[in-house]
């Protein structure tokens, strides 16, 4: 499965804000444990849903930047945008069923 | 339903991967029974995996990562055969004498045997504003979210190893960690207790409950109440870690066996058998009290032996 983009702080604006198609975020660190859990879950997300969305990843650590804009005190966390706003999240490492359910909206 | 044939029954599955189905994987793989384990899509390796050092874990004495005790434990389940899943169990029918285990991607596992070590969740304060300010401040994992409240007045709700463990852990970020607990005396081992009371960083609030957790859209505030004044109070914090206990998970298959008054699997003495035949549990979902790692191995290593022994005595 391919690897996730990576987003920076740099990045943020013109990679998930003003992208075309609705951008999952997957703050993420390499510390974090259910983070690395998630991974996975979410590359197979982004290859069956390639023509509805585009998902990301955002290093907390070396982002610090993004995170804070968002208030993230919890990761990973995955933050759903649509037409540059914030409209849909997911805190924790949740199966694939419960983040379809989540992101619903945005996979139609 | 077409009549399954015996070579599409498998012997056992494990369902859950902490330290219980891991041990319970290494032995049923061990006596040829070819285990399938239902790991978890995102929860493989169980709790440990939110861990850091395991110091109480035999044969380790400088002690082991949590993810790395785990990743060792499944490295040793492989080695043996076991098929182990990175994927979800999401239904299960355990009352007939085929047991039918269906997957998240939708498959349908039948086994003559099931042993259940789906472990236990944190269980949650119930209070305002908890759900709300859940990763806007309320956390339940210290190794993911410490990072955030660098320098920052933090709190830990709870008494036992979990909790010191964590309000521990968060002294390296937070500029204070005050710990909330209900009684005047800690549940948790002496050494963790030592160890947390010895650390300058860290005070302790006792005999005091959170009642509510303020804030707008970020955790400012906590609401106490004295549990033995009654009196009422609040805590300036920008985070709360809740660490007070886990509840079994038994969602799936709660009405289908009995459970005890504290909500675990019944088994029968000191076995795994729990009041369906040929339906083992292992680890915390069977245990409201020991609840640690080596408990849990030993437990899946019960449950194991077990299966083993009423395979031999079917029919």
């Amino acid at each position: 499965m391919a690897d996730l983009k990576n987003v920076t702080d740099a990045s943020f604006e013109q990679d998930v804000l003003k992208a075309d198609k609705p951008v999952l975020v997957d703050f993420w660190a390499e510390w974090c444990g259910p983070c690395r859990a998630l991974a996975p879950v979410l590359e197979e997300l982004a290859e069956e849903n390639s023509d509805k969305i585009e998902v990301v990843k955002v290093n907390v650590d070396e982002n610090p930047g993004t995170a804070a804009k968002f208030g993230i005190t919890s990761i990973p966390a995955v933050y759903g945008f649509k037409d540059g706003e914030h409209v849909a999240s997911s805190i924790g490492a949740k199966p694939k069923p419960a983040l379809e359910q989540e992101f619903a909206d945005l996979l139609k | 339903m077409t009549e399954l044939t015996p070579d599409q029954v498998h012997d056992v599955v494990i369902v859950g991967s902490g330290p219980a189905g891991y041990t319970a994987a290494i032995y049923t793989a061990r006596a040829n029974l070819n285990p399938i384990v239902l790991a978890g899509s995102v929860t493989a390796g169980g709790e440990l995996m939110n861990t850091t050092e395991v110091e109480n874990f035999p044969g380790f004495p400088e002690g082991i990562q949590g993810p790395d005790l785990m990743m060792n434990m499944e490295a040793q389940a492989r080695r043996f055969g076991a098929d182990i899943r990175h994927e979800d169990a999401t239904a299960l029918k355990l009352t007939s004498d085929i047991k039918e285990i269906t997957t998240g991607s939708g498959e349908v596992l039948h086994a003559r045997s099931i042993i259940l070590a789906t472990g236990s969740a944190y269980r949650e304060l119930g209070v305002p504003g908890e759900k709300e300010l859940s990763g806007h401040g309320v956390s339940w994992c210290a190794t993911c979210d410490g990072f955030f409240f660098r320098e920052q007045h933090i709190a830990v709700v709870g008494g036992g190893d979990s909790a010191m463990e964590e309000a521990t852990f968060l002294t390296k970020f937070a500029s204070k960690v005050t710990v909330i607990h209900r009684r005047d005396e800690l549940r948790a081992s002496k050494i963790m207790a030592d160890r947390a009371l010895a650390n300058d960083k860290i005070e302790f609030l006792w005999n005091h409950e959170v009642i509510r957790v303020e804030g707008d859209g970020k955790v400012n505030q906590l609401a106490l109440r004295n549990t033995v004044t009654g009196e009422e109070s609040t805590l300036d914090v920008t985070g709360l870690f809740v660490a007070i206990g886990h509840d079994p998970r038994t969602e799936l298959f709660a009405d289908q066996l009995e459970l005890t008054a504290e909500g675990t699997v019944e088994v029968e003495g000191r076995t795994s058998k729990t009041t369906l035949p040929g339906v083992f549990a292992a680890g915390d979902v069977l245990d409201p009290h020991y609840r640690q790692a080596v408990t849990a191995a030993g437990s899946g290593c019960v449950a194991a032996l077990d299966v083993e022994e009423y395979l031999a005595n079917l029919p």
